[in-house]
């Protein structure tokens, strides 16, 4: 195993700038390790090999002939597969697009490929960015490399899981309830949710277009940030992109590492501190400890109320489903993906042929939501569903307003639990839905958050992540408190908790094939 | 008393394009009920004198210059399509025989 694999982007970039190795020679090393161990954790639906290695030879030849490049230039990625890409396909884990090659790419590819960073290939993800632990793809579940009859979280599972195996050092997500931040968390990875329209969502494929954003994931904070550098912007092909207000979060992530938080307030929100149950003892045990560790970092521990966000949850399973029920009208198998002759009829309708091929091409999950949506948003029930829930909305925004006149950052585990069973949930939707209870408040209301690792849970030895919460367009405080915390928490580790993952060797690979 | 009904769902499915077994439509009903169950408390939450929110930042009309510039080819823009014939999208007919 190259040696290379384990390495930081950061550290990447240093060593690809001063020449030391090629952008080939990583590019490579990645590649060879996706070969070994992606049979058994299934990150990838699809590799680009030699596309990669050509792209990362461009890089190399631009670099000699002195051409000015940024700080990622030649560094690999992985890209969730609900992205569009030019030339390569794009599914969103779905039988719906089987085939598809997208003749565009999104505007975060687009900016990837003119930052000169790599793509490795599309990670794998729940089926329309719905679920959350990745096992509602419809090309098979990702297993997380801690454990491999895990999850490794989702809908983002794949991005996760291939930063946690070594196959990429960094990669990009969408987070709609908790889908960057959650795989995570079970996952002992980074992952952020910059504010509500700071990376463009041209050219993603819409779950909820009100709540869905991109963001960037990795294995440290200052790699989180340097990609998030360069996925952020505002972009004229997205009406909802903001047109400034974007924090320099590199020097954030830096300084937070260097000079520390003091005196700033961190307020930890009561109604997400494990007080109604549901919080596994280790996640909580952990996430106490990283309280004390800020503390020792100079921030002052607040306690401040959010009472609306127990009917976060809720507001979010009404919303969604009404969006995702309108967004996924268009896969309807008359200009693209599949098309489906109903069965035993000799001529159909285009209303047979879509209906046929809707059931065919959806799986439970994405069926559910869509019904759901129609049931919200339906004559009769409207006002009842989807008018409360956006009254919702809009409590947890007031709640969001007053806690952050208390505190700089807001703080919860990021998840309840640790990384479940592979098939523990699939038949209890509901449970399912729990996962995302802490981190569904920061969609409703398009503030950033950010999940870092906490260690590992006691009863299982899993990691936990702890979430931590900015004000809209303060997407750098994250950055500064996620750093200072993680400093603390490697030199007790003596490094980074994957460190401390199981080896995935030929035995245990072999076990799930 | 479930609040959702299997003929509900049977006409909603009906309304999204989904053809549904009837195995599937009792599954469904199933969790659905359990679903609105748990979601009805939005209902209670908040009063009449609390405005609605439909998006976390306040939406504006963009506008941009009107000029020409290239997009996709014919064949870029149909090159996903299930069917295709004479440069254009090939869709199952809409109109019954008589």
């Amino acid at each position: 195993m190259s040696e290379l694999i384990r390495r930081t982007a950061a550290d990447l970039s240093q060593l690809l700038s001063s020449g030391e190795v090629s952008s080939v020679e990583v590019t490579q090393a990645h590649l060879d390790r996706i070969a070994e161990v992606d049979g058994g954790v299934h990150a990838f639906l699809h590799v680009a090999g030699e596309k990669a290695l050509a792209d990362a030879a461009a890089v190399d030849a631009a670099r000699a002939a002195g051409e000015e490049l940024g700080p990622l230039a030649g560094v690999p990625i992985a890209v969730k597969d609900v992205m569009t890409t030019q030339g390569l396909p794009t599914t969103a884990g779905s039988k719906m697009l089987e085939g598809w090659i997208p003749p565009y790419d999104a505007t975060v590819v687009r900016k990837l490929r003119e930052a000169r960073l790599v793509t490795l290939g599309k990670t794998n993800m729940d089926e329309f960015a719905m679920g959350s632990s990745t096992e509602h793809s419809a090309y098979g579940p990702t297993r997380n490399p801690w454990a491999l009859d895990r999850i490794p979280g989702g809908s983002g599972g794949g991005s996760s899981a291939a930063l946690a195996a070594f196959e990429a050092p960094l990669a990009t997500g969408t987070d709609t309830g908790g889908s960057i931040r959650q795989p995570a968390s079970v996952t002992g990875t980074v992952g952020v949710k910059p504010t509500y329209g700071a990376v463009s969502r041209y050219g993603l494929i819409a779950l909820a277009s009100s709540l869905d954003q991109a963001g960037p994931c990795a294995r440290t904070v200052l790699d989180t940030a340097l990609l998030h550098e360069v996925m952020a912007g505002h972009d004229p092909l997205d009406s909802t992109s903001l047109s400034g207000g974007y924090p320099d979060v590199v020097a954030a992530a830096r300084a937070g590492a260097t000079q520390g938080i003091a005196g700033m307030k961190i307020g930890v929100i009561r109604e997400l501190h494990g007080g109604d149950g549901g919080y596994q003892a280790g996640v909580m045990a952990r996430f106490d400890e990283s309280l004390a560790l800020l503390t020792k970092a100079g921030a002052e521990i607040v306690e401040v109320s959010c009472p609306s966000f127990t009917a976060a949850l809720a507001a979010y399973y009404l919303i969604l489903p009404s969006e995702a029920s309108s967004n996924l009208a268009k896969f309807d198998a008359m200009r693209y993906g599949l098309r489906v002759g109903p069965a035993g009829v000799e001529a159909p309708s285009a209303e047979q042929v879509m209906a046929a091929t809707r059931a065919a091409g959806f799986g439970d999950e994405v069926k559910r939501r869509i019904i759901l949506g129609t049931y919200a948003l339906s004559s009769g029930y409207y006002d009842a569903y989807y008018g409360s829930a956006q009254k919702v909305r809009t409590l947890i925004q007031r709640d969001f307003a007053a806690a952050f006149e208390q505190a700089d950052v807001l703080v919860s585990p990021t998840s309840p639990t640790t990384a479940f069973k592979l098939g523990a949930k699939l038949d209890d939707p509901l449970s399912m839905y729990l996962q995302d209870v802490a981190t569904i408040p920061a969609n409703l209301a398009g503030v950033p958050g950010m999940s870092l690792p906490s260690g590992l849970a006691d009863e299982d030895g899993l990691p936990a992540g702890i979430q931590l919460l900015a004000p809209a367009q303060a997407d750098d405080r994250l950055y500064r408190v996620g750093a200072a915390l993680e400093a603390l928490l490697h030199e007790g580790w003596g490094g980074s908790i994957l460190d401390k993952a199981q080896v995935l060797d030929a035995k245990t690979l072999e076990a799930v094939r | 008393m479930p609040a959702i009904s299997r003929d509900e769902v049977a006409h909603l499915a009906g309304l999204a394009r989904i053809e549904m077994s009837p195995d599937e439509l009792d599954r469904m009903a199933g969790q659905l009920d359990v679903i609105l169950g748990a979601v009805a408390q939005v209902r209670e939450v908040a009063g009449d004198d609390v405005p609605a929110t439909s998006h976390p930042m306040p939406l504006v009309n963009v506008t941009r210059p009107d000029v020409p510039r290239a997009g996709l080819s014919a064949e870029q823009a149909l090159a996903g399509a299930p069917a295709q014939q004479e440069q254009r999208f090939r869709v199952p007919r809409i109109l019954e025989e008589d």
